[in-house]
């Protein structure tokens, strides 16, 4: 029996004007004379009316909230109604919570096929014709995850109620395990890699990503078995070695280095500095170093890009809380203690419309739509979690506009020994039990890992997008981290992300040479999985452990008691085999060496492109200060502090410096947490990105990002003697030959400059497709791919938190520096000089504000520590080097009576600019002593933060 | 002399016991964190302890409205033990998520709903004590943060006239330090009559929006860069804690 309970504001509803508002900007401006908001649960239970009744009761807070039942909720006018569910199968938190509250109340489980579907409906009021109606649901919801129904009042008066359909996943047919036959034409086997396997009627069930070479190795390896794969097999197989898994542009031999850019470039820099603080590298689903004495600091930096192109929500809370795991998942499992983010996209007005088909039937998300999900994502995602997001950035590029880039990271605290074990050692042993922990398995998110693989076009599957359910997260996560890690009750842990239940237990049965998995024991969202769809399903919030069997029944008893499903799949063994059954049967059964070794390497070639001279912006002589204004308004230097301020960053206690510095609140691009209560030691996080330069070459743009991401770490207080650096590569069409020369240049300047700095590379990631194929309004086909894009984060160990600066200035009087030399010549020795002289400036207590000097040059630089001070400069330069880009130098301000010990540390790289001023005017004069820029300071902070201030 | 014993809740997505129980313990208590379910197994009981403490959190992510399942769970289960701890001379504190759930337990009157903004919000803001509740003892005004969605207190008007009346209202967002500071609205969520924490009629259940337990060090305040160049130049040394701890102190301090 379906009941539907709808709940209703009784007061004013903030939420129906702030979307008003929202609509008012799409152009209804005065269209719209009301809206009202109901939050709506379809109940499928067998729960009578008086239950029901209850039900809705509990459900409703009767200071705020009414409720109605199988009737129309609200009984003011309305001129029709959208609302708007999700589809069948998509992640629904807000039902689950109610079905939990439900069951606890009756103190009954529901039975299966009972549940509980939740969805949202809005009211309106005002004469909207039908295409206004179309902008609006087009502005509400996204067809791949959301269903969608509008209603005119008339319809409603008639039934008198509201839709009782729910959104029920109705699989009946029957699960199936499928022979794939290999011994076909070469053509056929190239497109079963490309399309996937044939599901009849001429259909495909999506990318394996498997190319001829790959498959003709597959094809071998089952001949010499003498039978085919199954479905199963093969789907497995695709995802352990797709690009996404495996990193094979990166670890397969390009050009001379046979060996892959990977291990010469990146891990090969790490060895050859060798830095005692290094404890696991690249091993580990996080990278560490040591934080002191008992612990450890890890570190990971993901992306989530494809997935937040279709749906940029759902994309991005399963990106931060995916990325959430592989802390977990270190070692014995870490404690997450901070986000950070980066988003690339393209301008959120930009209004041009691209379709993902030819026949242009499904249209790409606005670029602010875009933008507004995946801050959204992020935002409830870290939230909910408890882990405080201090840091991150937006840039902006016309070119991500296919494929916007989402960065999200997260840094760990770890002991070092726990209960005497090392913590960082992760073993199992045979017979131990596969433990699957978490959420259930569903058909979402399969193919997130070969798909991630492949350009964007219409073929993607859109169950390759997830949601994430951080709450089921956080119960597992406190259950695991804070109880079972400290009581011994598991061998080894890891994600369970891209590949799911295969690659997890693929990877885990490494350590003990085989498993064997039951896929009838997995626990489903609902029946009628296919094995193969159970075996590589991406559904989220799962971990998997080995779990002694002595110490299951303990193990069990405890996830129970914290509301958390485990459940033993399977046993590892020592039989050098993969082995999976289903109902019975064996559906799986291939050596171990084949399943990670037994892809065929590719040989890539790449060829020359030409760099292009590199254009300073120091042109411009006159007219400086509307110039400055300008720059303030660039999207890539205005301020976003409308995503710092709605991204906790105090959660935890942890929080040392804020993400915007200063009274006048600016984004700063390093930060520092204190991880121990207990301890002044503290962590310093900053990024570099400049995708901008990679137009001009690669090996530039490298250099200058890893510089900046340094700079902007010693710029805070970091020791440069102290810093590990991730690397998150993300190119374009990862095949091109040119891309592939691009590749090799940024990554070997990334060797160059680590081992000249003596940073390592302690983890990293790869999204080497980020393109989008599909068509524009006129049906033409475009391609458009991210320009080459490097993030660089670091991160920091320092022996006291306060110690650290901030970017504002503080005091009038106080005296400013340039530190740094004003050309294009990077010399690592050099500024690893500076930055080590700035280490101990700020050790000493010389300094009181610092600023790494990037986008937009000094003259920005001055500006944001002025604006973010509220506070004047008066200071003489030339004019030249107002605005030129080169690499990093540093802004710094001082107490006048720290001169002589300050200036003494630096040798011919500071040059004395003026003095901080009461006045509150952003004074520059040249060299001439003309001012060149007379801007005050409020007016500088107004136009800062014009450009996002709508959101 | 011995410490006063605290439980602070957790589970079902809560995520700030560790820094309430910290707070506690720097203030002098003992604090032990416990899951919500290890009182309805009935392996600990609230009786063994003097303060409750419900932390800040997401518990169930929000859905269904703020606070209202973790209630839910607690009235079915937890009443009795908790109005026998209500009815003894102890102390319960709800910070943020805390508030929410006491509020929809109806142990404290009113209920917490969206931000004006209807958007989450993370920042420092400055708070004048109204009433004499043992928790806010010794202090006059102080700044903490706030991080909430869901954090517009309201009260239909009549009982709004009864909560001042019974002098409840606890503290109230005001211009202070912050304000000066930062010049943002001085009140966050835009709730009635700028409140941001009620006692009951004791005053000694208190719940609050803003969050002491991030207040605990004086590197938590966002201005402390600056501050620490007036002490430094003053010749003076940085204070080591921040202004939230206080209101722990009193907590514990109440059965000393």
């Amino acid at each position: 029996m379906i009941n539907r309970i709808d709940i209703t504001y009784k007061i004013k509803d903030t939420r129906a004007d702030i979307k008003k508002k929202y609509f008012e900007i799409l152009g209804l401006k005065g269209k719209i004379k009301q809206i009202t908001i109901v939050d709506s649960y379809l109940v499928d239970s067998i729960l009578n009316n008086e239950q029901i009744e209850k039900a809705a009761n509990i459900l409703t807070n009767p200071i705020l909230e009414k409720n109605s039942i199988n009737s129309l909720p609200i009984d003011s006018d309305f001129d029709f109604c959208i609302e708007i569910g999700l589809l069948p199968g998509v992640t629904d938190n807000v039902g689950a919570t109610a079905k939990e509250t439900l069951e606890d109340f009756f103190q009954r489980p529901f039975l299966s096929g009972e549940n509980i579907y939740s969805s949202q409906v809005l009211f309106f009021s005002g004469k909207l014709t039908a295409e206004d109606i179309n902008k609006i649901t087009d502005s509400l919801y996204n067809p791949l995850i959301q269903r969608v129904v509008v209603k005119s009042a008339e319809d409603i008066k008639k039934d008198r109620c509201l839709s009782r359909m729910v959104p029920k996943v109705a699989i009946v047919k029957k699960t199936l395990v499928k022979e794939v036959y290999l011994e076909v034409t070469k053509k056929e086997l190239e497109r079963i890699g490309k399309e996937g396997i044939e599901e009849g009627d001429n259909k495909r069930r999506g990318p394996l990503s498997l190319d001829l070479k790959e498959m003709l190795a597959i094809r071998d390896y089952f001949r010499k078995l003498k039978r085919n794969p199954t479905d199963v097999e093969l789907e497995s197989i695709a995802q352990t070695w797709s690009e996404h898994c495996q990193h094979t542009i990166f670890n397969d031999p390009l050009d001379e280095i046979k060996e892959g850019i990977f291990k010469k470039y990146i891990k090969g820099a790490t060895l050859k500095i060798n830095k005692p603080f290094c404890a696991s590298v690249f091993v580990d689903n996080s990278g560490a170093i040591e934080f002191d004495e008992n612990y450890l600091i890890t570190h990971k930096v993901e992306t989530h890009n494809s997935p937040s192109a279709l749906d940029p929500f759902g994309g991005a809370i399963t990106g931060i809380v995916g990325v959430n795991r592989d802390t977990l998942g270190f070692g014995l499992g870490a404690k997450p203690i901070a986000n950070v983010y980066g988003f690339c996209f393209a301008d959120p007005t930009d209004q041009t419309i691209y379709y993902r088909n030819k026949n242009k039937t499904e249209k790409l998300l606005p670029a602010k739509r875009i933008l507004e999900g995946v801050v959204e994502g992020v935002n409830v995602g870290g939230n909910s979690s408890g882990i405080p997001t201090p840091l991150g950035f937006v840039y902006f590029d016309e070119r991500y506009r296919g494929k916007p880039l989402v960065f999200v990271g997260t840094v760990g605290l770890i002991p070092k020994k726990i209960n005497q074990r090392n913590s960082i050692e992760k073993k199992a042993l045979p017979g131990d039990y596969i433990v699957m922990v978490g959420g259930r398995v569903g058909i979402d998110g399969i193919h997130g890992a070969t798909f991630s693989s492949e350009e964007l076009n219409v073929k993607s599957q859109s169950s390759s997008v997830q949601i994430g359910d951080p709450i089921t997260q956080k119960k597992l996560s406190d259950a695991i981290i804070k109880e079972a890690r400290d009581k011994n009750l598991y061998h080894a842990i890891t994600d369970n992300g891209a590949g799911g239940l295969s690659s997890s237990v693929g990877e885990m049965a490494k350590l003990t040479g085989g498993c064997h998995v039951y896929l009838d024991k997995v626990p489903l969202k609902y029946h009628g999985l296919h094995a193969w769809q159970i075996w590589v399903s991406e559904s989220q919030e799962r971990m998997t452990l080995a779990i002694p069997q002595g110490k299951w029944l303990t193990f069990n008893s405890l996830m129970k008691r914290r509301g958390v499903e485990a459940t033993v799949i399977g046993e590892f063994t020592n039989s050098g085999k993969c082995i999976v059954e289903h109902n019975g049967q064996r559906v799986m059964d291939i050596d171990m060496n084949f399943f990670h070794n037994g892809r065929p390497k590719k040989k890539q070639k790449s060829v020359k492109i030409k760099s292009k001279v590199k254009s300073q912006r120091s042109k411009v002589s006159s007219g400086l200060t509307s110039v400055l204004e300008q720059m303030l308004m660039r999207l890539n230097i205005t301020s976003y502090e409308f995503i710092s301020q709605q991204f906790d960053h105090t959660v935890q206690s942890n929080a040392v410096l804020p993400p915007l510095h200063g009274k006048g609140r600016v984004n700063a691009s390093a930060t520092v947490i204190k991880p121990l209560y207990d301890s002044q030691k503290g962590v310093v996080l900053s990024y570099g990105i400049n995708p901008e330069l990679s137009d001009i070459d690669t090996y530039y743009m490298a250099t200058y990002t890893i510089d900046s991401a340094i700079a902007s770490a010693v710029a805070v207080g970091a020791n440069p003697d102290y810093l590990a650096i991730l690397d998150n590569f993300c190119w374009s069409s990862g095949d091109d030959p040119n891309r592939l020369y691009q590749l090799k240049q940024a990554a070997r300047a990334c060797y160059d400059v680590a081992i000249a700095f003596g940073t390592p590379f302690i983890s990293g990631k790869d999204s080497m497709f980020n393109d989008f194929n599909g068509f524009d309004k006129t049906g033409k086909p475009v391609k458009i791919s991210v320009p080459p894009t490097l993030l660089i984060s670091t991160i920091g160990v320092i022996d006291d938190v306060r110690k650290t600066v901030t970017i504002d200035f503080k005091n009038p009087g106080d005296l400013v520096y340039l530190l740094g030399e004003n050309h294009d010549n990077f010399d690592p020795v050099k500024q690893l000089a500076l930055y080590r002289s700035v280490f101990t400036a700020i050790q000493n207590n010389y300094v009181v504000s610092a600023i790494n000097i990037h986008r937009g040059g000094l003259a920005i630089a001055v500006c944001k520590s002025a604006i973010a001070g509220i506070l004047g400069i008066d200071i003489k330069v030339d004019k030249k080097i107002l605005m030129s880009e080169f690499p990093s130098r540093i802004l710094i301000s001082i107490a006048p009576e720290k001169k002589e010990a300050f200036e003494n540390l630096f040798s011919n790289n500071i040059l004395s600019l003026g003095r901080v001023t009461e006045n509150q005017i952003i004074k520059i004069r040249d060299l001439s002593d003309k001012t060149v820029v007379n801007l005050k300071t409020d007016k500088a902070l107004k136009t800062y933060k014009s450009s996002l201030k709508d959101y | 002399m011995i410490k006063p014993k605290i439980i602070v809740l957790s589970g079902y997505g809560l995520n700030c016991e560790e820094e309430t129980a910290y707070g506690f313990q720097l203030a002098g208590g003992d604090a032990e964190i416990v899951h919500i379910n290890d009182i309805i197994d009935k392996i600990k009981k609230l009786d063994d302890y003097q303060i409750l403490g419900i932390p800040g959190g997401f518990a169930f992510g929000d859905h269904t409205g703020s606070g209202k399942a973790y209630a839910n769970k607690i009235k079915n289960h937890l009443t009795d033990q908790l109005n026998s701890f209500i009815e003894s001379d102890k102390l319960v504190i709800g910070i943020c998520n805390g508030f929410q759930i006491l509020t929809n337990c109806g142990l404290l009157p009113g209920a917490l709903t969206f931000n004006e903004s209807a958007r989450y919000i993370n920042r420092w803001i400055d708070l004048k004590v109204v009433n004499k509740s043992p928790w806010l003892k010794k202090i006059k005004n102080l700044s903490l943060p706030v991080a909430h969605g869901e954090g517009k207190y309201y009260l239909p008007d009549k009982e709004l006239s009864d909560l001042k009346k019974n002098n409840q209202v606890a503290v109230k967002y005001i211009k202070g330090e912050m304000y000066k500071e930062y010049g943002l609205a001085y009140n966050p969520n835009g709730a009635l009559s700028d409140i941001a924490g009620i006692t009951d009629k004791t005053g000694r259940i208190f719940g609050l929006m803003p969050h002491p337990d991030r207040a605990l060090f004086f590197t938590q305040l966002p201005h402390w860069t600056r501050l620490k160049e007036r002490y430094l130049r003053n010749g003076k040394d940085l204070p080591e804690h921040g202004p939230g701890l206080q209101i722990f102190k009193n907590g514990v301090d109440y059965f000393k």
